[in-house]
């Protein structure tokens, strides 16, 4: 659990953000309240707690009790944030939020803290590359895919302002500031983050800024290279991933299971819509120990091994 | 405000008097429903049949004009499987018209076979999936006690249904947050799906489980109107921890080839024996 904020070379952990603007929400708004399951410290809320002691409702080590206490809040008027580590908040509390969140659709904003394998050696217990495949199903659940710190505030103040359930995604994984050409996230609007005519990179969370970077490594080969910002897993931009597969090759890069979550939603969509060749990275299944830079090498989550995917789909053009 | 306990009795009529007639008619109405549409759950809409009608026509303040008004009690039928009971007492107190309940599962009605909040007005969560109500009704009582609001939360589970872990997760933090303004009713017909519940994972001592997770426990009939009326209308005002009313009940009560039998769970009639529960229902 390090607490690290802004490190030296200009990193930084979401979950500030997150933290921090949930404490501006509440200071503007009585309604918001925070709930965790023994999660303040990990969920970076122990200034929100110190604040408002009585609206942070900890149900201790309860998952289940915990979603449907959020959504017993929001039935009270309250506009509660329901904050834990997301492969417990997805999986252990999946129907939870399936019943009381998403079908009921009530006003509960769900915060997986620390997804994909932000646990790195914790091991996949800890992990959470299924979250997305679990929840993209669920209609009604507005379901956010932040970059950096700059997204993810904004995810929550959208959030708090929406009338109806969200989950959002929120990452420690150390991530630059990047530059953003809007200055307001459109719900369910697609960011395109660099223009490219021979490849489209989508890619969303912590591997936008590496897919980034890929296409900086492209670009001095000569490759032309579009880089989309999918944070809008629900509901997904399907025009602007259409209009990607007219570079006619597609890149989907993701801290997830490539069963289901971004690369499944893209495949979807192309198979539809407009069926170009598309090379998938992000995890293909349980993921064995290491750091976390370990395994985005090992399973080739970096700059290059984005790029090296982006050359492979270019050259099945027209097979 | 416009809230109160609807509607007053009639003129010279008791409210147990009234109480009990509701019961009957309730009966009657989710036994029709479950016949017409040959799909339902009667054995548990007739244990429960007597506390709803108790809740709707002599405790809960609500406004069927209003449903979410900020201040109305609210009811969580978390034995979401009981809607031919469920939705006949929320058509009689009035938030929608009873001719609606001619729709009872039928394809695209909004009476789902389990209810769902955004089809119907007086239902505060969708439920179905056993074990929901309580973590969304502890849920409603902090909020009320954050907001210092006077309304009463009150959820029906099944017995059967304590089995689910997330239910003591809820009892866990209702008794921690001392939500005087809580009360769960167990219907404690002793069935479940397939067997008894003390055959197939016991719960008993049920009341002393609630009161080692904090909270006040009342065993009543949960068939005599009278003491339904007592210990749920009671003031939460002279508590400090959640009530916990064990209401001992028979599945299928009111029939006679029903009562305390299992496989009236999702049993559904004949007309034969529709008529005969007519005749018995009076």
């Amino acid at each position: 659990m390090s607490a690290a904020t802004k490190s030296v070379e200009g990193l930084y952990d979401c979950r500030d953000a997150f933290a921090k603007t949930l404490e501006a929400l509440a200071e503007a708004d009585d309604r918001v309240v925070a709930v965790v399951n023994d999660s303040v410290g990990s969920s970076k809320l122990g200034g929100f707690k110190k604040r408002w002691p009585e609206r942070l409702v900890n149900v201790g080590i309860a998952e289940q009790n915990m979603v449907g206490v959020g959504a017993g809040l929001a039935n009270g008027g309250r506009i509660p944030f329901v904050s834990c580590a997301s492969c417990f908040l997805t999986g252990r509390a999946l129907e939870q939020v399936k019943a009381d969140v998403a079908y009921s659709n009530t006003n509960v904003k769900l915060c997986g803290q620390s997804p994909g394998i932000g646990y790195g050696e914790l091991g996949p217990t800890h992990h959470s590359i299924e979250d997305l495949a679990w929840l993209r199903p669920l209609a009604n659940l507005i379901t956010i895919v932040p970059s950096d710190p700059w997204e993810t505030a904004e995810a929550v103040r959208f959030a708090a302002a929406y009338e109806g359930p969200v989950f959002i995604r929120v990452s420690r994984y150390p991530v630059p500031a990047l530059q953003h050409r809007i200055e307001r996230i459109e719900p369910g609007k697609a960011e395109v983050m660099r223009d490219g005519d021979d490849v489209a990179i989508l890619a969303n969370g912590v591997m936008l800024h590496k897919a980034l970077r890929a296409a900086e490594k492209l670009a001095e080969d000569g490759v032309s290279a579009r880089v989309v910002n999918m944070a809008w897993m629900n509901p997904l931009d399907i025009e602007t991933i259409v209009d990607a597969a007219a570079t006619g090759a597609i890149v989907t890069v993701e801290e997830a299971s490539v069963r289901g979550g971004l690369g499944g939603a893209v495949a979807e969509t192309l198979a539809l819509r407009r069926p170009v060749p598309m090379e998938m990275l992000g995890f293909p299944g349980f993921v064995p120990t290491g750091t976390v830079d370990f395994l985005f090498d090992h399973f080739g989550l970096t700059a290059a091994g984005i790029a090296a995917a982006a050359r492979k789909a270019i050259s099945r053009k027209g097979r | 405000m416009s809230l109160s306990t609807a509607p007053a009795p009639a003129p010279g009529a008791d409210r147990i008097d009234m109480v009990r007639a509701r019961a009957l008619s309730i009966r009657r109405s989710a036994f029709t429903m479950v016949h017409e549409a040959q799909l339902g759950h009667p054995g548990g809409d007739f244990s429960a049949a007597d506390i709803l009608a108790t809740l709707y026509f002599g405790v809960m303040r609500y406004d069927p004009k209003e449903p979410r008004h900020p201040d109305r009690d609210r009811f969580i039928m978390s034995k979401g499987h009981c809607t031919g009971a469920f939705y006949s007492v929320l058509a009689q107190a009035g938030f929608f018209p009873e001719t609606q309940l001619k729709t009872y599962m039928q394809p695209l009605s909004m009476l789902n076979g389990h209810p769902n909040r955004n089809y119907l007005p007086g239902i505060e969560t969708n439920t179905g999936p056993l074990g929901h109500g309580l973590p969304v009704a502890v849920g409603i009582a902090i909020a009320g006690k954050l907001s210092a609001r006077t309304y009463r939360t009150f959820v029906l589970t099944g017995d059967g249904e304590l089995q689910e872990g997330s239910n003591w997760e809820a009892a866990m933090a209702a008794g921690h947050h001392r939500l005087n303004r809580l009360t769960v009713i167990v219907d404690r017909n002793r069935l479940q799906q397939g067997a008894r519940t003390e055959e197939t994972n016991s719960l008993d001592p049920l009341d002393d489980k609630w009161r080692a997770f904090g909270f006040h426990v009342e065993m009543i009939d949960g068939h005599d109107h009278g003491a339904l009326l007592d210990v749920l209308g009671a003031d939460p005002a002279g508590r400090d921890k959640p009530l916990c009313v064990i209401a001992n009940t028979i599945k299928g009560k009111g029939v006679s080839f029903m009562e305390d039998n299992v496989s009236w769970h999702h049993g559904v009639p004949t007309d034969e024996q529709f008529a005969q529960a007519m005749k018995e229902l009076i």
